[in-house]
């Protein structure tokens, strides 16, 4: 029953990821990336995850990929032209891509026996998760806190018009 | 939150003091931005920034001597104090505070977001600064993202030309992917140690467990740092972002970012993976050789003077990578060293450059370079002055930088390194040299009148000063900075892997 409803997920990510590649219009190109966050949700609940399950549900699936959408939509962003790739992308590029992917694969396949990787002993639940969060990953949480506020700031900085810089329409 | 509920110490505070200072400067500076009228000139935000940076560097000063700190982790195990994070805080808000001070009198007048420049250049600092004292993966990869997005953002501050743009597309794009090999590394560590703390990833790949994803892991994080240091073969992003990026922002981001990148390299190959020695060594050689090689020959080439430094930083960090074929951890050191060294010439040369060719590059050539040691006697002369340094010839930072690194990998028994080094080295001569001679010759009567006629404003010449003083001191009386990265490099390693020999013992001082 696991395996298959591995093998399913799995299949579904892979399919979604792929069509995301392929797919020529951003839209449909969003929509798949909402396929393969849903089916990493469902593999990270058949891992025992449910909190990063349910996070990636309403965080990814729900809000960044509404956010994206709708930026889509906003730029009215048409079919993206496409080239064939340089001479380099084909003669290195996708080599070098299957050599990593071959390594990483053979690595893993030949580790034997990982035990747990887990934060602390059990964290099953939400209120221990967050004991952890609030208490030994104190400093990083807050820390990103800066990290957002730097994007915001790059967001205004490039994005709004400088005091001095003439507006197009002459006002 | 409640502080006792935390069981935080308030020395757990002032182990990230520099950071909190940093941070509540940027804050400041930010909401005093959004306060001001439009039209407002925001010169003084940058004098702020420059204050809460100088404030900074005391206050990571202070930490071990005013505030006695005993030099442990803080924050459940994420950040620590010691002589290696000290070393690392001053130099990088010192490079920081010139970098300021050079866009104080450099940025144009208007239309700049000057409040949002001046913000993003101190809380990328507060991301540089917290990498180098972090000793949890986690904390690591946060401070990463915040010193790397600062400079993604920077590098497009020129966003009505096209140049700019490409700059900052092309530095996002690949600097975003190069950031997620490390976060694959990160993640592969976690799943064969079962924690994120340097030390702890240590003491388990030292048992041999894992060994297979344990070396993935490490490959992994090496793609993400050498790219961020921009050494050979994950450098082709550096000549465009720095041609494309306003000369004041490469000054910045050609020394601190790099700094950072360089600590936690140390970090992860010392800190994290000692007994991978054997394995990491060789791969860190071939980086270096193909940096200097691959950075000295294509900048022979070039025309623009900007493309041409960004080469020659490729160089650097070959030469510098060379020290970590150094014998145990004798190579942290000569690295430390290296870094301190290279990152004052560079902030200077690169302020040297924004004065010359102006913010908008407006004479990015060599040639166009011509005559400068008479039009104005003084920043020709400097430039000289940090081209020598940048070529290595005694009595400047760069010529004990490359000896530093080269004997420690003499020591290490890397002579072949050492031999291809010194090639360089002589190759390099050559680019350098031909830029003092374009500065040096006579200017043609109907020559393009450089913007640097306008007078050299105070702050400006402030940094230049700065930069100037630091080279001189790394190069004359190298011996308090060479005790201060001993004594780090001695805290960084475990204590039972120490090793007596450093490559300062032999030097005169």
């Amino acid at each position: 029953m696991h395996l298959i409803l591995f093998i399913l997920f799995a299949g579904l990510c892979l399919a979604g990821a792929l069509n995301l590649l392929l797919q020529k219009h951003p839209i449909n190109s969003a929509l798949s990336l909402i396929v393969v966050m849903t089916s990493l949700a469902v593999l990270y609940l058949m891992l025992g995850a449910e909190f990063l399950a349910a996070a990636q549900v309403i965080v990814y699936a729900g809000a960044i990929m509404v956010l994206f959408t709708f930026v889509v939509m906003l730029l009215n962003a048409g079919k993206e032209d496409r080239t064939l790739g340089s001479f380099a992308s084909w003669s290195v590029g996708f080599p070098a891509v299957a050599v990593i992917l071959a390594v990483v694969a053979s690595i893993i396949l030949k580790t034997q026996g990982l035990g747990d990787a887990a934060l602390g002993d059990k964290v099953t639940s939400t209120e221990q998760l967050s004991a952890v969060l609030f208490k030994e990953l104190v400093l990083p949480f807050e820390v990103t806190s800066v990290l957002v506020l730097i994007a915001i700031l790059g967001a205004v900085a490039l994005a709004r018009r400088g005091d001095g810089e003439v507006r197009k329409d002459g006002k | 939150m409640n502080i006792d509920l935390l069981h935080l110490m308030p020395t757990d505070i002032f182990r990230i003091l520099p950071e909190i200072v940093l941070t509540i400067t940027g804050v400041l500076v930010m909401l005093i931005d959004a306060a001001l009228p439009p039209r407002a000139d925001r010169r003084n935000l940058g004098w702020l920034a420059a204050i809460g940076t100088a404030f900074a560097l005391l206050s990571s000063q202070a930490q071990l001597v005013l505030l006695q700190l005993p030099e442990r982790t803080g924050f459940y195990g994420t950040v620590e104090t010691s002589s290696f994070s000290i070393f690392f805080h001053v130099l990088i808000c010192g490079i920081v505070l010139v970098a300021l001070l050079v866009a104080l009198d450099t940025l144009p007048e208007n239309g700049h977001h000057k409040g949002e420049y001046f913000a993003l250049i101190v809380f990328g600092a507060v991301g540089m600064c917290l990498l180098t004292s972090a000793v949890e993966l986690l904390v690591v990869f946060i401070a990463l993202e915040i010193s790397s997005i600062s400079t993604y953002i920077l590098a497009g501050y020129r966003k009505d030309t096209g140049r700019g743009v490409e700059a900052a597309i092309k530095y996002f794009l690949l600097g975003s992917f190069a950031t997620g090999f490390f976060l694959y590394g990160v993640a592969m560590a976690f799943g064969a140690t079962g924690t994120t703390v340097i030390s702890e990833i240590a003491a388990r790949v030292h048992t041999g467990e894992n060994q297979g994803l344990l070396v993935l892991s490490l490959g992994l994080m090496l793609v993400g740092i050498l790219f961020k240091v921009s050494a050979a073969p994950f450098h082709v992003w550096t000549p465009d972002v720095y041609e494309g990026a306003p000369s004041p922002v490469v000054a910045l981001m050609s020394t601190a970012p790099k700094a950072a990148a360089f600590a936690l390299l140390i970090r992860v190959v010392y800190g994290a993976f000692p007994s991978m020695q054997p394995l990491w060594t060789p791969l860190l050689w071939i980086v270096a050789v193909l940096s200097m090689t691959v950075g000295n020959l294509a900048a022979l080439r070039q025309q623009n003077v900007k493309r041409m430094l960004a080469y020659s930083s490729i160089a650097h960090a070959g030469y510098l990578l060379a020290a970590f074929a150094g014998v145990g951890n004798t190579g942290i050191t000569a690295a430390c060293f290296y870094i301190a060294a290279y990152a004052s010439m560079n902030v200077g040369i690169f302020a040297v450059v924004t004065l010359i060719s102006g913010y908008n590059d407006e004479l990015p050539l060599i040639k166009d370079f011509r005559g400068v040691l008479y039009r104005t006697p003084v920043l020709g002369g400097v430039l000289i002055f940090f081209l020598i340094s940048l070529i290595g010839i005694p009595f400047t930072g760069g010529f004990f930088g490359k000896f530093f690194s080269f004997s420690t990998a003499m020591g290490g028994g890397a002579i072949w390194l050492v031999l291809i080094g010194l090639l360089n080295s002589g190759l390099a001569a050559a680019y350098y040299l031909r830029l003092v001679v374009s500065v040096a010759q006579k200017p043609e009567v109907d020559a393009p009148l450089a913007p640097a006629r306008q007078p050299i404003g105070v702050a400006v010449a402030a940094a230049l000063m700065l930069a100037v003083a630091a080279t001189l001191v790394l190069g004359i009386a190298p011996g308090e900075v060479l005790k201060n990265a001993t004594q780090g490099a001695y805290e960084l390693m475990p204590h039972s892997m120490h090793q007596v020999n450093s490559p300062g013992s032999s030097v005169p001082q």
